[in-house]
């Protein structure tokens, strides 16, 4: 369960249902005495933590709606080892060519579970700071200006960071191919898809196939 | 060398928490010291309410003023709602709303605390009278403190509201936006103690 009380609204949300249930409760009081207001408050307190955790994934708590900003396009870029891909760059070119668009890279920080259950996650974070400045390095060689940032190793929760202080307008996944994606196993395209209103693409870099045949960029594209 | 030992000479730059927003996260660590501060004096509360055998509460020949503090509940918790108004107001860009929002929680708050400090005046008994006396401007107090607190923050945030400050980008208005946080806590515990402490 994760903290149901992440913003402002949703402490204000906490001051509203807090005083529903005070007055419940007072109500309760007086109608029916002390012990019947405990229980009615137990029955409530038991209904609202229920509610709280039932209602604690992200779709119903994600603030990139309000904090969409409003001057350039923002596209939001989520990869893993595929980072520095030519797929993946030639596909931020092609959007970032379009219109003014601000970008902002994030490369999860991939980790072993061991490691992650013992907070042993230097090696990653520097791993990933290294992908994500070999990205940068390879859109400012085509003219991209853009900005990035080490994200937790759980790239949905890498995504929903990210939107926190950055309203995307779209986001781009780069994985592996089907086969060798983990999180095409995990299903992240689909679950990203189901928890963020903005477009979602899906970009595939076969980087054995990139290194092979240099010079060619084979990418498959899905938007949403 | 001189780079190498230059280097050496400032610790590694520190990791972000990538779960939560630092500033975020100092917010939620006091103010969950807060709520079990507030446990504490609750605790001595239930204690000597439960420990009162055959009497009615509070104690013969104390009454508390149950309606004037239905009245401090509801500014309370109407400037709950200014405060909402304030951050969605910058969310908007909109500063008239911001300002608005901030000074009418800010004059509620006062007028809380105003109305407060009139009921202790008038209540015919001291912090000395009883486990009850004690509990209750032990509860009371520290939640008008609470209080005092807030309004500090809201005024601060007012200042800088007034002076140009803060913007719908979501980096530019954590300085409303937590105080806002402390405030919707300082209005649940008041809900809280009001509940207990007035009505049940």
């Amino acid at each position: 369960m994760k903290n149901p009380i992440r913003t402002e609204a949703e402490a204000f949300s906490f001051v509203l249902v807090v005083a529903a249930l005070a007055v419940a409760v007072a109500l309760a009081a007086v109608l029916g005495g002390t012990w019947v207001a405990l229980g009615v408050f137990l029955a409530l307190a038991l209904g609202v933590t229920v509610g709280i955790y039932m209602k604690s994934e992200p779709k119903v708590r994600e603030p990139a709606v309000w904090e969409r900003g409003r001057g350039d396009r923002k596209i939001l870029v989520v990869a893993n080892e595929t980072v520095a891909g030519r797929a993946l760059r030639s596909e931020i070119v092609h959007r970032a060519r379009r219109r003014a668009t601000e970008i902002l890279v994030v490369a999860p920080a991939l980790n072993t579970r061991l490691r992650h259950w013992t907070s042993d996650d230097d090696r990653a974070r520097a791993e990933a700071r290294d992908r994500v400045e070999r990205s940068l390095a390879a859109l400012r060689e085509a003219g991209i200006e853009a900005r990035g940032e080490v994200g937790d190793s759980d790239p949905i929760q890498a995504i929903q960071d990210a939107l926190r202080t950055f309203g995307a307008d779209e986001i781009i996944i780069s994985t592996h191919p089907p086969g060798r994606s983990n999180w095409l196993e995990r299903d992240v395209i689909e679950r990203a898809r189901e928890l963020y209103g903005c477009p979602i693409a899906h970009v595939v870099v076969d980087l054995e196939h990139e290194q092979a045949k240099v010079g060619a960029a084979p990418a498959s594209t899905s938007s949403s | 060398m001189s780079a190498v030992a230059h280097a050496h000479e400032h610790p590694p730059t520190a990791n972000r928490s990538s779960r939560v927003d630092a500033r975020l996260l100092g917010i939620y660590l006091f103010i969950a010291s807060e709520v079990m501060l507030f446990g504490a004096f609750f605790s001595a509360y239930f204690f000597a309410r439960v420990g009162v055998h055959n009497e009615t509460w509070p104690p013969e020949p104390f009454e508390l003023p149950v309606y004037l503090a239905l009245l401090n509940t509801l500014i309370l918790v109407t400037s709950s709602f200014t405060m909402h108004w304030a951050l969605q107001s910058v969310k908007r860009d909109n500063r008239a709303g911001l300002i608005g929002g901030l000074f009418l929680t800010l004059a509620l708050g006062f007028t809380f605390l105003v109305i407060q400090i009139r009921e202790y005046t008038r209540l015919g008994f001291a912090p000395h009278d009883l486990a009850f006396g004690s509990t209750f401007y032990g509860l009371t107090g520290l939640h008008g403190a609470h209080v005092f607190v807030g309004l500090n923050l809201l005024l601060y945030a007012l200042v800088r509201a007034l002076r140009g400050h803060y913007s719908s980008d979501p980096e530019k208005h954590l300085g409303v936006e937590i105080p806002g946080i402390y405030w919707h806590f300082v209005d649940v515990m008041w809900i809280v103690v009001y509940t207990t402490v007035y009505v049940l």
